[in-house]
């Protein structure tokens, strides 16, 4: 009876222990799975010391992961490296490279968005400048430089951004009786702008539409396109005027064109203001997709949730975010990048070299380029030749600008002091909109918050 | 037996030990040292002093949670704690369905947090659009939301601590106190809660606890929208911690603000409840 007992106890204890080994091993398992390479990467230790180097690549594009891993498990399999992708799941980059990069086997390959998401990985980033992918871009503007002028990230794809806008439907609002503008070419000022949106606002019953534009949701999943898009308008203007491409205190003097163009947004939209705080970035794309607004501020990554429904592709079209400065007519869509690879500079050397012949090939072989194309991504490497543009009407519609001399306004918000600055900037053009603050409190956020902002990222 | 179970001693304790270290002594450990230093990531962190601490002090956003946090933990721990009693003692009747309705007001503690705020985002969103307004509208919606909430969420579970309180009430008591001429407010107030005492007491420390640290209803409800306005303390230490760049090491500051205030907060409590338990 007694051996019985002690067989028991013993075998428990062990039960348990091995319990606990198990739970070690489930999670760790979990930290590198969700990628389907899964039983590759147990044997990444192994190509290591082998001397080939591995690549992990932390994807900041949920939209895309499938395609990433594809892409990934293509090269794998084509080269035998062992090659590692993981998404972060939405508006969780930062938390996930955070605890990712602490680990052994952190990622070789990750992303910041500018110079202001730079200044948190400084001293993560290897200097590219001897590599392909650098010597591949169309031009300097998409390298990202640190102070001391090293090549500290590349931007891989670039975007524009206007107000969408339903062609099938300003059509027939230019065929009523009465219309302000007889062709979208005459909107080429805020006053046409403002003018066309109210009119059609009254019209609304008779073109069958709920409003002229969609809801300008203040929801986390829509505020940027205001706080972070819109914004960079009057920023744009201020940095042209003074001749510069950042400032440590924003004037503001284009400030009263930011409330003109918000107020146009949110007074002739599908919903009360009052309704804004819960209006979420699906609510705005469903009512653009399913024709009950004519314009919709976003860019052309917005296509893939637009296709399909019942805005056919070639009613797509795209004009600029007039706001009423001086000689806009010229003024083109807004162009840039916020998405640009950094190369992990405390990885092995085999594993740089491993990501570095990884984008190479990413960016010039047939299926890297292909499978890049059929992510929607229009690149800025001398490379991707015309075949492999993707069949985006946004984006057709933002080269036509382009091939018509105007001038694109550039990406200024990526020199926005700090994400403090575009919540506070957001809560006050809430608070405005909604009737519970005024625009004094838009003013002081944009204006001291960014002194205030700035100070404190910049302090050591 | 005594010598057996001092034998076999490490045998038992030593996993549960080992994985009490590594799960909960050396984050803990390891998260005061951050609290001291200027981090991105765990493993680069600099020695920076009490500089964390005095940032703090100069955040509004956490002042403003500490307060709002206070509010909801104030009106939910009485809410909450009141209205479980009353269905613990309306349970405890002898009418038909008892169980059929405990099972009813258990299974919202079922649910996961994440879930139950956005299931009630959507059905307060729902109503609130009627007067053309949203939860996130001010935060004075998202406080009674979060309320209605949490109520929803623990009054059950309250209730089934509250029942087992009651019914290990000696019967004899009851009816010497009936006997005794005692009406029913004095049976209530002499007899019965006197003897659940106990169970207030575990009661009050749980929804206290879990009213102070509560993060996924308020993530869930409002995000802390508009303005932060709605944010509670463990929210307002996430949003530190992961949004704002350079900020890691406040974040873990006011972490072990929070920890120290929830332990005070917590023992004082438990002392003043304690001290009315009587013994049966």
């Amino acid at each position: 009876m007694r051996r019985l007992k002690k067989f028991v106890a013993s075998s428990l204890a062990a039960v348990m222990v091995m319990g606990l080994l198990g739970g070690c091993g489930g999670n760790s398992n979990t930290d590198t799975g969700e990628t389907g390479t899964n039983a590759q990467a147990e044997s990444t230790d192994g190509g290591t010391s082998g001397g080939t180097g591995s690549v992990y690549y932390l994807n900041f594009k949920p939209e895309q992961a499938e395609q990433w891993e594809k892409l990934a498990k293509q090269y794998q399999d084509e080269t035998g490296v062992t090659t590692k992708v993981v998404t972060a799941a939405s508006g969780t980059y930062e938390s996930t490279l955070k605890s990712e990069i602490s680990k052994k086997n952190a990622p070789t390959l990750f992303q910041v968005n500018g110079p202001v998401g730079l200044a948190s990985w400084k001293d993560y980033c290897y200097d590219l400048k001897d590599t392909e992918i650098y010597k591949q871009l169309k031009s300097d503007d998409f390298a990202l430089k640190n102070e001391n002028g090293e090549v500290s990230g590349i931007a891989y794809v670039i975007e524009t951004y206007g107000i969408i806008y339903n062609k099938a439907l300003l059509q027939k609002y230019m065929d009523m009786d009465g219309a302000v503008v007889k062709s979208v070419d005459e909107i080429n000022n805020f006053e046409t702008l403002k003018k066309v949106v109210e009119d059609m606002q009254a019209k609304k019953d008779g073109l069958g539409i709920v409003g002229a534009f969609t809801s300008a949701g203040m929801d986390s999943s829509s505020d940027w396109r205001f706080k972070t898009h819109l914004a960079n308008l009057p920023i744009y203007y201020e940095y042209k005027d003074k001749g510069i491409e950042s400032t440590d205190a924003i004037e503001g003097t284009y400030l009263p064109n930011y409330k003109n163009i918000f107020d146009l947004y949110i007074n002739n939209a599908t919903c009360e203001p009052t309704l804004l705080s819960g209006k979420t970035a699906e609510d705005a794309n469903a009512e653009f997709s399913l024709g009950e607004a004519v314009f919709y501020q976003n860019g052309t990554w917005a296509y893939n949730d637009i296709k399909g429904n019942e805005v056919a592709d070639e009613d797509l079209g795209m004009l600029p975010i007039y706001i009423g400065a001086e000689g806009e007519e010229n003024q083109g869509l807004c162009t840039g990048s916020e998405n640009y690879w950094c190369i992990n500079k405390n990885a092995s050397e085999e594993d740089i070299q491993a990501t570095i012949d990884f984008l190479t090939w990413v960016i010039s072989s047939d299926e890297g380029r292909k499978a890049i194309c059929d992510m929607g991504f229009v690149t800025p490497f001398k490379t991707f030749t015309d075949e492999y543009i993707p069949e985006n009407p946004l984006v057709t519609a933002s080269n036509e600008y382009i091939d018509a001399g105007k001038e694109s306004v550039a990406w200024c918000f990526t020199t926005m002091p700090s994400e403090e600055w575009k919540n506070g900037v957001g809560s006050a053009l809430l608070e405005y909109a909604q009737g519970t603050g005024q625009w004094d409190a838009v003013e002081k956020a944009f204006v001291d918050g960014w002194k205030t902002e700035y100070a404190a990222s910049h302090q050591e | 037996m005594d010598k057996h179970i001092k034998k076999y001693f490490p045998v038992f304790v030593l996993p549960t030990l080992l994985a009490f270290t590594i799960g909960f002594i050396a984050p803990f450990l390891l998260g005061i040292y951050l609290s001291f230093c200027k981090f991105t990531t765990v493993t680069d962190a600099k020695w920076v002093g009490i500089s964390n601490y005095l940032k703090i002090a100069s955040d509004k956003t956490f002042g403003h949670a500490f307060w709002y946090t206070t509010a909801f933990t104030v009106v939910s721990v009485i809410l909450i704690n009141v209205l479980a009693f009353a269905v613990a003692m309306a349970l405890t009747r002898k009418i038909r369905g008892t169980n059929l309705f405990r099972t009813v007001f258990f299974m919202p503690n079922l649910i996961g947090g994440i879930i139950l705020g956005y299931v009630w985002q959507l059905l307060l969103n729902a109503i609130l659009l009627n007067f053309n307004r949203t939860l996130t509208y001010s935060s004075k919606y998202g406080f009674w939301g979060l309320v209605i909430l949490m109520c929803w969420q623990q009054i059950g579970y309250m209730m089934i601590i509250y029942i087992a309180g009651i019914q290990n009430i000696p019967g004899e008591l009851l009816e010497a106190a009936q006997i005794d001429g005692a009406n029913k407010r004095e049976i209530l107030q002499k007899i019965i809660i006197p003897m659940v005492m106990p169970s207030i007491t575990i009661c009050t420390f749980l929804t206290l606890t879990n009213s102070f640290k509560l993060f996924d209803q308020n993530l869930a409800l409002t995000n802390g929208e508009p303005s932060n306005m709605s944010e509670m303390l463990a929210l307002n230490i996430y949003n530190t911690f992961y949004s704002r760049v350079g900020w890691e090491g406040v974040g873990q500051a006011k972490a072990v603000v929070f920890f120290l205030l929830v332990a005070l907060i917590a023992i004082v409590q438990m002392r003043l409840t304690r001290t009315k338990e009587v013994e049966q």
